[in-house]
């Protein structure tokens, strides 16, 4: 076996050791993720999912767990989202209750740290954890579950509706020695029922650890979540998630993958459309830059008819980052009356940068109408120019065409404070070059019109 | 949709299904050192080759066997096959038609190939292959005087060695894949094409191929050279004999094009696709590859591929000179159990090289068809253009269509566009076209031939009328 393997395992044993006992079920998911991860070992670029993402630098590393949720709260207060809503934190993956304000919850329903789900009811938990995201996803889930602890247990009656967002927040802390967390988030969305989750990773800057994230989401029957996932870790950070969700008739997913931080990012999206009616939507847009790599996997499975899913994903690379899409869309047989799109465009901003998308279809129906699209390319030259022909000069332009490019994702968000932060987030980003001063100043006159 | 018609269809037995009984000095199947040296002599090759041949070879033996097509087929034994087989009067070999194996030109009439009529009319030369050896190429007299050099691989290694030597397997190596290592080490015929600097070949060239003795897989290994500014329009086409076992093949064709120069390589492949259960057919593992060395060259591949059990296949182009030109377009039918995982890569690796794709896949019956492409676009390759239109057309609820396109992009003032939409024949459309009186079927044909007419255009006239009869032949009663 291999050393970096061996490491890892090495480190478990360790924790395993300190926990002390646990009830049964428990252990005997811990070893089937650890055996899994065993079998498996760090994926590699000879395998067709990770051809173009190397993880070595998670692989090679020595990763400590961190015990203390200690965190400056003007730090913290700082990097939180200014929302109201009902917050958890987590600091290094361990909760951290004087970050975390869940207000009043309505009737019905749960916001609940895992360690304390676990410890007052665990084998309510027991039943649909792992069900999803099990140890076959991929040998980062089988890690997780060897690996977890903690995490957010959500659960929504039937018919509760949830006005202010649930936010889990993720915070990175720099230190001496790189931490890996393990978190996992188990949604239990019922019938009808409507929320909108925030999943929120954020830290100190020169934080360089290792988030190793798995969810899993069922939705009962029209069930609606509007799931946002704000990436903005540091850029050193290694942030693996592991999301699958399960839909049933009639219900409704949006998922907004936003991913502006981290240094080596991979996600992984699934939703499996089992029950009639059953829609998903994927917004995305990723933003790299300095040697950032950013990994983008969806898989939508039309398992049931009259499914729709549409998705749209958006990439802007800049120096040396490296940008992946791949987005897989399967119709299984029988599973007439499909209509899915999907779209990937990337916009390079440097000949360094690297862009590497592959939109699949694989159809075993045909009454379908399904289309997918991806476009890899500098800025329009005409809109270019035609910003140029009112008197605005071309790195302005390009700096306004730039945002604006993001923009079609984040028109659509609905929450004007995960908006702001992710607009103000890119426009700060952007190369110098783009002039942004002018560009502030156009911005500037354009609202005071 | 009428279920009796769909069966009628797959139940159809295959036109083209024959066997010629000819005596082959056949070696016994396996695939040894032996065997490689056998093929070596028989072709009577000088030394080099043939440790050209056994480098392949041990390099094949190293390498296993692609797994990431999205096809099933149970592994292959290749010590099953027999890897040379040859009409019998090698020596005397015939020089004009009239010489020829009297069966073997009624094979010819069989597959409604005249060879000298349609040679004569069409303008076309033809390098007739049957089974491994070339039987007969005519119109050599008029291509030489034009400088141009059309004749099989075999007797370009024996009487052009260092063109060969030059060329072979510089556009695919020998240890590129596991099926062009194979064919490397013992590839049996095929064609070579040189087109001296300046000239414009005065017709276009054109094979046959044919698979006939049972057992004997057909390693074809076809070069292209195309000097500065000169030009060529190939066309390859085939058909095979009823079989029960799968045949293998496993060609290479290997295209150069320098300065200036211009390929045009177009394939109509109608092999037997197997029976209505899979059992049969052809098994076709083909590595194409163009290589668009000079500046402004150009290749262009055009290929319907209607026949096959298995068809592996990504006719590619390597745009390495300035402002060179990729072309591939594509026409896939697939029914029955046929399985075909094909498509593309354009590498762009040359300032201001442009790529187009369009690639239209018909599925029906059981079959699962694949596209599968590649656009890479390398960091020197400024202003590098690639637009890729991939359509799938899908008949029947029990057939596949997937698509796979791979775009790996370096250089941001690339312009790389990928669409792709998969649907079935519209209900509106079939009734829109029986409301004016046109038959269902001719309806379906219509409308298959229209999803079809940006590739059409593209084939040579002669081609494209076959194309199109093919077309709708394959897809009779499949639709309703």
């Amino acid at each position: 076996m291999n050393d970096d393997v061996q490491r890892f395992l090495d480190r478990l044993a360790e924790r395993n050791a300190a926990r002390g006992a646990e009830p049964t079920w428990i252990a005997a998911r811990r070893q089937a993720g650890a055996a899994r991860f065993e079998a498996l070992g760090f994926p590699h670029r000879r395998i067709e999912e990770w051809k173009y993402t190397d993880v070595r630098d998670i692989a090679a590393n020595d990763f400590a767990l961190a015990d203390s949720a200690e965190f400056s709260p003007a730090a913290a207060a700082a990097l939180t989202l200014p929302i109201e809503a009902h917050r958890l934190t987590f600091v290094d993956g361990v909760f951290a209750p004087a970050l975390s304000d869940l207000g009043e919850l309505p009737a019905g329903v749960q916001v609940v740290p895992l360690s304390k789900a676990l410890e007052e009811n665990h084998e309510a938990v027991g039943g649909p954890l792992g069900r999803l995201t099990g140890v076959e996803f991929s040998p980062f889930a089988a890690l997780n579950t060897a690996f977890f602890e903690e995490g957010a247990l959500v659960r929504l009656a039937p018919r509760t509706v949830v006005e202010k967002p649930i936010v889990l927040q993720f915070l990175s802390r720099a230190g001496e020695r790189e931490v890996m967390s393990h978190p996992r988030i188990l949604v239990e969305a019922g019938g009808r029922s409507q929320a909108t989750l925030i999943e929120h990773h954020v830290g100190e800057e020169g934080a360089a650890n290792f988030t190793n994230l798995v969810e899993e989401i069922i939705l009962d029957r029209g069930a609606i979540l509007t799931h946002y996932k704000l990436q903005e870790a540091p850029l050193k950070d290694r942030h693996v998630a592991s999301i699958q969700v399960e839909q049933a008739r009639d219900s409704r997913y949006t998922s907004f993958n936003l991913n502006l931080g981290g240094g080596l990012v991979r996600n992984d999206l699934v939703s499996d459309l089992n029950g009639e009616g059953a829609e998903a939507t994927f917004h995305g847009l990723f933003y790299g830059q300095g040697r950032q790599h950013v990994d983008n996997h969806t898989l939508v499975n039309h398992n049931a008819p009259h499914t729709r899913s549409s998705e749209n994903y958006k990439g802007i690379l800049d120096d040396r980052a490296h940008g992946v899409f791949n987005g897989r869309v399967v119709v299984k047989r029988d599973s007439q009356k499909i209509e899915s799109e999907q779209s990937n465009a990337n916009l390079l901003l440097s000949d360094r940068a690297e862009v590497d998308t592959k939109p699949e279809l694989e159809i075993y129906a045909d009454d379908v109408k399904c289309a997918h699209g991806a476009t890899t390319g500098q800025l329009d030259a005409e809109a270019v120019y035609a910003l140029r022909a009112r008197g605005i000069d071309e790195q302005t332009a390009r700096g306004l065409l730039t945002l604006a490019f993001a923009g079609e994702v984040m028109e659509l968000v609905d929450l004007d404070a995960v908006a702001e932060r992710v607009e103000l987030t890119v426009a700060g980003k952007l190369p110098e070059r783009f002039n942004l001063a002018g560009l502030v100043e156009t911005a500037a006159a354009f609202s005071e019109d | 949709m009428a279920s009796q018609e769909m069966e009628q269809l797959v139940r159809r037995e295959y036109k083209e299904g024959f066997v010629t009984d000819i005596e082959s000095d056949t070696v016994p199947p396996g695939l040894d050192e032996n065997t490689i040296a056998f093929i070596s002599k028989k072709k009577g090759e000088p030394e080099w080759m043939l440790e050209w041949r056994l480098k392949a070879y041990h390099q094949w033996l190293k390498m296993t066997p692609p797994s990431w097509a999205h096809l099933d087929y149970p592994p292959i034994d290749y010590q099953a096959i027999s890897y040379y087989s040859a009409p019998k009067r090698d020596e005397d070999k015939p020089q004009s038609l009239d010489e020829v194996d009297p069966k073997l030109l009624e094979t010819y009439e069989k597959l409604g190939i005249p060879l000298h009529e349609r040679a004569a009319l069409a303008g076309v030369a033809v390098d007739a292959v049957f089974d491994s050896v070339s039987v007969t190429t005519t119109f050599k007299d008029k291509l030489h005087e034009a400088g141009v050099i059309f004749c099989s691989i075999s007797e370009a290694i024996r009487d052009y060695p260092e063109l060969v030597k030059q060329y072979l397997g510089s556009v695919v190596p020998q240890g590129d894949n596991y099926f062009a290592a194979l064919n490397s080490a013992v590839f049996t015929d095929g064609s070579f094409v040189f087109v001296p600097e300046g000239v414009t070949c005065p017709m276009e060239l054109s094979t046959y191929f044919r698979i006939n003795a049972a057992n004997t897989g057909q390693f074809e290994r076809t070069l292209i050279v195309c000097e500065s500014r000169a030009q060529v329009s190939y066309l390859e086409g085939c058909t095979a004999p009823q079989r029960d076992e799968n045949q293998l093949h496993a060609a290479v064709v290997e295209l150069v094009a320098l300065e200036d120069a211009s390929i045009k390589y177009s394939t109509v492949q109608n092999w037997y696709p197997g029976d209505e259960d899979g059992k049969g057919g052809i098994y076709n593992f083909v590595t194409k590859r163009g290589d668009c060395r000079g500046d402004r060259s150009h290749i262009s591949w055009t290929q319907v591929e209607t026949g096959s059990a298995i068809t592996w296949k990504y006719p590619s182009c390597m745009l390495r000179g300035k402002d060179s030109v990729g072309e591939f377009y594509s026409v896939a039918v697939t029914n029955g159990r046929q399985q075909a995982d094909t498509g593309t890569k354009m590498i762009h690796i040359g300032e201001g090289s442009r790529s187009t794709i369009v690639s239209k896949g018909i599925s029906a019956g059981r079959s699962d068809q694949s596209y599968r492409g590649l656009v890479k676009v390398g960091p020197r390759a400024r202003n590098a253009r690639n637009y890729t239109q991939c359509d799938s057309l899908l008949i029947g609820d029990t057939c596949g269509a997937h698509t796979f396109p791979y775009q790996e992009i370096r250089n941001s003032s690339a312009t790389v566009e990928h669409e792709a939409t998969t649907s079935k024949i519209g209900e509106d459309q079939l009734f829109y076209c029986q409301s004016r009186g046109i038959a269902e079927e001719d309806a379906v044909n219509m409308i298959v031939n229209g999803f079809c007419k940006d590739v059409f255009q593209e084939l040579p006239m002669e081609f494209a009328v076959e194309a199109e009869a093919l077309l709708n032949v394959t897809l009779e009663g499949a639709v309703g």
